[in-house]
């Protein structure tokens, strides 16, 4: 594994967001983010479901609008390019999503192959060999090419959608729950090609998960997420940051609990709120 | 206390009520018009953005040929066999009567006028904006759904452009030619029916067929499907886009694609049928001349 410092002393900040908002009608979701990500640096999202992390890592690459506040990739404000700028500037990133959002309409070669399609003036015969490649790259045989993504396991939709957001060489990957509901085998493999893909191509990678197996494994940094309505007043909804060791060490009990992950009083607090 | 004394708080209570009423009507109301106000300002948003990508980089050959297959093609022997029905079914409807009046020879110039101006390409729209309507929405329902758009936005491809265009022209290019091909069935469809089942002389048939009907009939019909099919297109894909989550949220998708774009086929047959005339009158003042 390239040593996590040679990577963040690179050539500064990629990613910073200065106090985002983000609110759906009248629910607000995230509030008052900061947070800087250096070039080459991995750093984990964490926390509990329904915190805002799937949110905020859309709004990192301009999926979603902030309702207020800013998000720079290398240093442009996103909500201040329009359309087509922001089509070019998607190009340097890579997203795998949760379910991997595979086109139904296309077959697995045709899938990976897209964003070449898309971008590049390159001939048939070096696409298929760039998307062959990209595949062995995520142990997938080349059989697999003619097959539609619903013939495939979630663990190889999973590496497709991988095969696919590297096909670019982007300088950003984001990983949306990469091992959700994969076996602990495929989780760890998945995790394994994570890593295997940053030593290849030296990426700032941004993954969200609450799967502390993979924060623990391929994080240099992990950032926890609270959600909003556990916080108390002028609370910021970061509660921790710092490097995968730390997450044992820290004196906050809701980040021990979520580490461990311990039900302490939720059952309760749950059962209150159904009752009423 | 005193009598007055338990009589005012029931009636402050009745006041806040009716107050409280009041206010909620108008609120509701409010926030109707508020909502309605959104949808079609955001309906506008999106023609505009589904014209300006139109107007300024072409789609791509790879994304328009699997739609116009989809639209055209494969709606063809549904909009054929709609097309002939209507033939023989205005032929059996105005029989009766006509014969009545000793008309019945007449009858060629009532069907295939209906037929272009009216029937042929409202009838075929409204097939279409079942067929390929609730599948455009569908379609782009489950994309939306299982993050499959929000995978394009991220690979640099414009889902408006990607998405949308293709599937604008080709409901704009091959609706009207489907009506066309209605038209023609119910043509055909109505005069085999008056002249093999009916018994009408075929010789009076098509000459009076002829008298009535003109290109300026099927330039009206065409007009006419040229819009039901831009708006079949552009509300089927928009209600697509903006599909709610889960199963439900897809089939809500595909049956409001359905009915907005029956309702603004029905308004926009009223609105444009009222503008052609009225161009046909200052155009050709003297007006249709009856044999």
């Amino acid at each position: 594994m390239i040593d996590s410092e040679t990577r963040q002393s690179a050539t500064g900040l990629l990613v910073e967001t200065h106090d985002l908002e983000i609110r759906f009608g009248s629910q607000t979701v995230l509030r008052g983010i900061n947070l800087s990500v250096p070039r080459g640096q991995t750093l984990a999202i964490i926390g509990e479901s329904g915190c805002g992390k799937t949110v905020l890592l859309k709004t990192l690459i301009g999926l979603i609008a902030p309702t207020s506040g800013t998000v720079m990739f290398d240093g442009r404000e996103l909500s201040h390019l329009d359309d087509r700028e922001l089509t070019r500037q998607r190009k340097r990133f890579g997203f795998v999503f949760q379910n991997a959002a595979l086109f139904d309409s296309m077959t697995i070669g045709q899938n990976v192959a897209f964003p070449l399609r898309q971008h590049t003036s390159k001939g048939d015969d070096e696409v298929r060999q760039i998307v062959l490649s990209r595949l062995a790259e995520v142990e997938l045989p080349d059989t697999i090419v003619t097959q539609k993504p619903a013939e495939l396991s979630g663990g190889m939709r999973k590496r497709v959608g991988l095969a696919r957001a590297l096909v670019m060489d982007p300088e950003l990957v984001l990983y949306d729950e990469p091992t959700t509901g994969l076996d602990p085998i495929v989780s760890d493999i998945i995790n394994e090609l994570i890593i295997r893909a940053r030593e290849r191509n030296p990426v700032t990678s941004i993954v969200v998960t609450h799967d502390m197996r993979t924060a623990r494994k391929v994080a240099d940094r992990v950032v926890m997420v609270y959600p909003l309505s556990r916080l108390e007043e002028g609370e910021g909804q970061i509660i921790f940051d710092g490097s995968p060791d730390e997450l044992e060490t820290t004196p906050d009990g809701r980040v021990t609990q979520f580490v461990r992950g311990e039900a302490g009083e939720r059952l309760l607090e749950m059962r209150i709120a159904a009752e009423r | 206390m005193s009598a007055d004394s338990k009589v005012r708080p029931n009636d402050d209570r009745q006041r806040r009520s009716v107050r409280g009423l009041l206010f909620d009507y108008f609120a509701d109301r409010g926030q109707i018009v508020i909502d309605s106000t959104v949808a079609v300002g955001d309906l506008a948003l999106f023609v505009l953005r589904t014209m300006t990508w139109l107007f300024t980089r072409p789609p791509r050959r790879e994304t328009l040929l699997p739609n116009f297959y989809q639209v055209g093609v494969l709606s063809l022997p549904v909009v054929a066999l709609t097309g002939t029905f209507i033939g023989m079914v205005l032929a059996v409807q105005s029989y009766f009567q006509f014969s009545q009046l000793g008309l019945e020879t007449r009858l060629g110039a009532v069907i295939n006028m209906t037929l272009v101006r009216e029937l042929g390409p409202v009838l075929a729209a409204t097939m279409l904006a079942g067929r390929v309507g609730g599948a455009m929405a569908a379609e782009l329902g489950t994309m939306r759904v299982t993050e499959q758009i929000d995978a394009l936005s991220s690979m640099g491809a414009n889902p408006v452009h990607y998405l949308v265009v293709p599937r604008f022209l080709a409901c704009l290019i091959l609706i009207p030619t489907l009506t066309i091909m209605a038209d023609f069935m119910g043509v055909v469809g109505g005069y085999f029916y008056s002249v093999f089942q009916l018994g009408i002389d075929q010789h009076h048939y098509w000459y009076n067929a002829k008298q009535f009907v003109g290109s300026w009939d099927l330039f009206y019909g065409v007009i006419k499907s040229l819009f039901f099919g831009a708006t079949i297109a552009l509300v089927s894909c928009h209600r697509g886009f903006h599909c709610s989550p889960g199963a439900e949220g897809v089939g809500r998708a595909a049956t409001s694609a359905f009915v907005y774009s029956f309702m603004l086929i029905l308004a926009i047959d009223l609105f444009l049928g009222i503008f052609l005339d009225s161009l046909y009158m200052s155009l050709w003042p003297e007006g249709v001349k009856l044999v």
